[in-house]
């Protein structure tokens, strides 16, 4: 009690001016030091920060291409970019995988340039697409022929189209069942969010599931190597992922295609079959651009499009595009 | 007392206060992180049972929300594979584990321990990017030349994924508690006539056993929730698993899988939300059953 009261009348007498003024020299006094310190700290942070945003670095970072979605296009999309940036001095591209599932979800939400799939848009995606104000276009850059792989030990030579359909719906168990030993199928494929996953249920399995024994790896390397180690496995990569320095992989079997039991069967990385449509799981591979492509991205698109990218595409063991897409692409860059 | 006295007195007093509070805020924060971590599954996860019967989804063996048929939202394989995964693992962690400690704190010499316990300790560092790999290139391909099948990308491979990496928690956590047995334990026993094997056995591990448990829980906790290196190593099949020999998905790796690519505000994104509520109730029950046992074993002793 006594001790409150004294207190309270501290608070209203001379002496509470005074030890104000003395703590606050004091303050100051003590922390001097400290206060310069932090001081000099902050303006060597802005100094930092306005560094950062001056210099070239950024100016260049802020250029880049961003290139995101398709696994089975990663490779090529990047041995393209190198080769473009090797060019032309100044241009900057950076590609992730991820699917084109992925890719197409970035270009809508705005955090990539450029969208690499390896299946068409869904209407979905359009909607919410124009929905947000990105207005998609489409590049054909080069053709897949869809390999159906199997391991080398596996005698087996050739499918219908009907014959694998079957074999991912789980329909067909054992390769005895399409004329291989007598071994039970093991499913390999990729994740949803892949292209070439949406591609083989619209177009081979006829919009059916897939079999919920199926494996479902990250991407197309992980699908072959696991069908090296597995001769019972089956799989579905694109042709770029087949081929090691221009031969098939060893201990890696493409199977030849028949588009029914009528048909003759052909091989994926047979060029002219793929182009005549006689290879029946060829498709291509876009790139997709919101809105009209600016400068620095039509640049890039016209040098995968003309002779020279299309020579890289040809040498990555994927096909190059026919007059009907090259037609359609040059509508697009206008 | 004079002026300037009390009131630095009073001064520190505040100071006190301030500091408490300061630590105050700290604790609490957990707990709001914690609730608002709570807060945005649940939210997130509700609207998924407009369209999805809670029995559907508890039920179903069948999860294929992409299907071009009939979306499906059933997570009873996922929930199967995710248990089956982490028993197997906790199977091979647990006699490992405990052994490596025992052996640790009772007979190992003083420069093997010094080597060992830091070697355990880098273990536990190693990213489980890297696990899932050892899992792809080395136990995968072992374990299918040991079963004869044609592919290792099976449950087995994911446990003893699994218990490599829970092993650290358990061994680092277990030589602890039977450290802290009280020295006279051993002696009595010892004095009684009883062989340094049956000191360990019926004496100090009994002894130790709730910080053993507790060991156990935590590496169970680690291997819910481990996402990367199942999802490397095990496959990632959806069908119900019938063995360890086959391919399984985890409740994680589902997640990791199909969140990435998911339109936002769908069925299926809730449905996810709803997965990751189911993931968060049972690691929430796991610890719960911890503190039980150890709240008893504790009240035992005492």
């Amino acid at each position: 009690m006594n001790n409150k009261k004294e207190i309270r009348r501290k608070r209203t007498d001379f002496g509470l001016a005074m030890t104000e003024r003395r703590a606050f020299f004091s303050v100051k006094s003590l922390n001097g030091s400290k206060k310069i310190r932090a001081l000099s700290v902050l303006i060597g942070v802005i100094a930092f920060v306005q560094i950062l945003t001056w210099s070239p670095l950024f100016a260049q970072r802020s250029k880049m291409i961003q290139i995101k979605g398709s696994d089975t296009m990663v490779n090529l999309v990047q041995i393209l970019a190198e080769e473009y940036m090797s060019r032309s001095p100044g241009a900057a591209i950076a590609v992730l995988g991820g699917g084109s599932g992925t890719g197409i979800a970035a270009l809508i939400n705005g955090t990539c340039d450029i969208a690499s799939h390896s299946r068409e848009w869904r209407q979905r995606e359009i909607d919410q697409a124009w929905e947000k104000g990105v207005k998609p276009r489409f590049f054909v850059v080069a053709v897949d022929g869809l390999s159906i792989i199997i391991n080398e030990k596996n005698p087996l030579e050739k499918l219908t189209m009907p014959q694998v359909g079957a074999i991912y719906r789980g329909e067909i168990k054992n390769w005895k069942e399409v004329g291989g030993p007598d071994m039970p199928i093991v499913l390999y494929g990729r994740q949803s969010n892949s292209g070439t996953y949406v591609f083989m249920q619209e177009h081979v399995l006829g919009n059916k599931n897939y079999s919920p024994d199926m494996r479902e790896m990250n991407g197309n390397a992980q699908i072959v190597e696991s069908i090296l180690q597995d001769q019972a496995g089956i799989g579905y990569v694109g042709v770029g992922y087949v081929l090691e320095g221009g031969q098939v992989r060893k201990g890696l079997k493409v199977l030849n295609i028949a588009k029914d039991e009528k048909s003759a069967a052909f091989s994926p990385l047979n060029k002219a079959a793929v182009d005549s449509g006689d290879y029946p799981v060829a498709r291509p591979l876009f790139l997709a651009t919101n809105g009209k492509p600016n400068q620095a991205i039509a640049g890039f698109l016209s040098f995968i499009t003309g002779p020279e990218g299309q020579k890289v595409v040809e040498r990555e063991g994927f096909f190059t595009i026919g007059a009907k897409h090259k037609e359609q692409n040059e509508k697009n860059f206008k | 007392m004079s002026r300037p006295v009390k009131r630095k007195k009073r001064l520190s007093q505040i100071k006190e206060e301030s500091i408490r509070l300061f630590f105050l805020a700290h604790g609490l924060l957990a707990v709001i992180v914690l609730g608002g971590i709570f807060v945005l599954i649940l939210s997130n996860a509700v609207p998924a049972f407009k369209e999805i019967s809670i029995k559907e989804f508890l039920m179903s063996h069948t999860w294929d929300p992409t299907s071009p048929e009939k979306a499906e939202y059933g997570i009873l394989s996922m929930i199967a594979s995710t248990m089956m995964v982490t028993v197997g693992a906790l199977f091979i962690a647990i006699p490992v584990g405990v052994g490596v400690a025992a052996y640790l704190s009772d007979v190992a010499s003083w420069r093997v321990r010094e080597i060992v316990k830091p070697v355990v300790e880098i273990l536990a560092g190693i990213p489980s990017v890297v696990v899932g790999f050892l899992g792809i290139v080395l136990f995968g391909p072992i374990i299918a030349r040991i079963f004869n099948i044609s592919s290792g990308l099976t449950a087995l491979n994911g446990s003893i994924l699994l218990a490599i990496m829970a092993l650290p928690t358990i061994i680092s956590i277990s030589e602890d508690s039977l450290n802290a047995v009280p020295q006279s334990y051993s002696e009595a026993s010892l004095a009684l006539g009883a062989s340094r094997w049956q000191t360990l056995i019926r004496v100090r591990l009994p002894a130790a056993l709730s910080g053993i448990i507790a060991s156990i829980m935590l590496g169970l906790g680690r291997a819910i929730g481990e996402t990367m290196t199942v999802l490397m190593a095990t496959g990632n099949a959806r069908s119900f698993p019938h063995g360890f020999l086959d391919s399984i998905r985890t409740l994680t790796a589902n997640i990791a899988i199909e969140l990435g690519e998911v339109p936002y505000h769908t069925t299926h994104y809730y449905g996810l939300f709803a997965i990751g509520l189911t993931l968060f109730l049972i690691t929430f029950g796991v610890n719960l059953i911890a503190d039980i046992i150890l709240n008893k074993y504790q009240q035992r002793e005492q």
